[in-house]
């Protein structure tokens, strides 16, 4: 199974409202071979990808995952610089409208206090039967193992850290 | 809320989920054809009028999907028979269908989506919850 997971580590959820992650960049991800040779930058679609799947669970647990959550659209997204390998990513998303359609989630890329990048996404719901035809089969939908690790972050929160 | 009024509003929405310009946007613009609209950017639209106008928009009702569902009663040789016609009317009061009226092909069911559509289905929405 391909582990399309672009987040390392769930850092803060409040439901319906906000959700961060972390990214930390390794130079050992295949995409830094070849993107681009000699000149290791993380590619931008994957930073999008990192900050969907941050904000798309957002979207996914204010319905309680009663409903399929797909990337729909991405309206606006822009980069000020590369970021590259060694360099932690923190994705931060805020749900700034939820209906019947779908969700509108806006998200920032930070390294450190720096913004290097920021979009709006929106995600749709849409019947298991909808999604093939309105979008193929290759779209982002929402699978368990993003569940997982916020189902772990939340676990590993009510854990005291060792002393 | 004036007619005028809506338009603005709803032509600010336009260039926002279409990445339009703002003179690109006209009474008579159809969303497919004029403003390059895609399926998605329907849900999108549909989206931004909620939050813009405040108000609840069910699913089928702005924008219904699969009208005909290929029902040989509504469509014959790629054009919409009179019962297909009245079909169309019930379900997009809204739509204007005096120049679909004089050739109604299939392919020119999309040119009934248009930023008039919108506003006057705005127009109404906005004069029930007043």
């Amino acid at each position: 199974m391909m582990r399309w997971i672009w987040i390392d580590r769930f850092t803060a959820f409040e439901s319906g409202k906000s959700a961060q992650a972390v990214k930390n960049l390794s130079l050992a991800e295949d995409h830094f071979a070849d993107h681009f040779p000699g000149f290791p930058v993380m590619p931008a679609p994957l930073m999008l990808e990192g900050l969907a799947q941050t904000g798309g669970i957002l979207v996914g647990e204010a319905n309680g995952y009663a409903k399929n959550v797909i990337l729909a659209k991405i309206p606006k997204a822009s980069f000020k610089r590369e970021a590259r390998a060694g360099e932690r990513l923190t994705y931060t998303t805020t749900l700034e409208q939820l209906g019947e359609v779908g969700g509108l989630v806006s998200g920032t890329v930070h390294v450190g206090d720096e913004l290097i990048g920021e979009a709006e996404i929106f995600f749709a719901h849409v019947d298991p039967s909808q999604t093939k035809d309105l979008l193929g089969e290759d779209n982002f939908v929402f699978t368990g193992q993003l569940q997982k690790m916020l189902g772990l972050a939340k676990a590993a929160s009510k854990v005291s850290p060792p002393a | 809320m004036s007619k005028d009024d809506i338009f603005k509003k709803v032509a600010a929405t336009m260039v926002e989920a279409l990445n339009v310009d703002e003179d690109q946007v006209t009474m008579t613009s159809t969303l497919q054809g004029d403003l390059g609209a895609e399926s998605i950017d329907f849900l999108d639209i549909v989206f931004r009028l909620e939050r813009e106008f405040g108000i609840k928009i069910p699913r089928n009702e702005l924008f219904p999907e699969s009208i005909f569902q290929g029902d040989p009663d509504f469509v014959k040789d790629g054009k919409v028979t009179p019962k297909g016609l009245s079909e169309l009317k019930e379900k997009m009061p809204y739509a204007d269908f005096s120049t679909f009226e004089k050739n109604p092909t299939i392919e020119t069911i999309s040119d009934l989506f248009t930023v008039e559509l919108i506003v006057r289905y705005l127009e109404g929405k906005i004069a029930k919850a007043a």
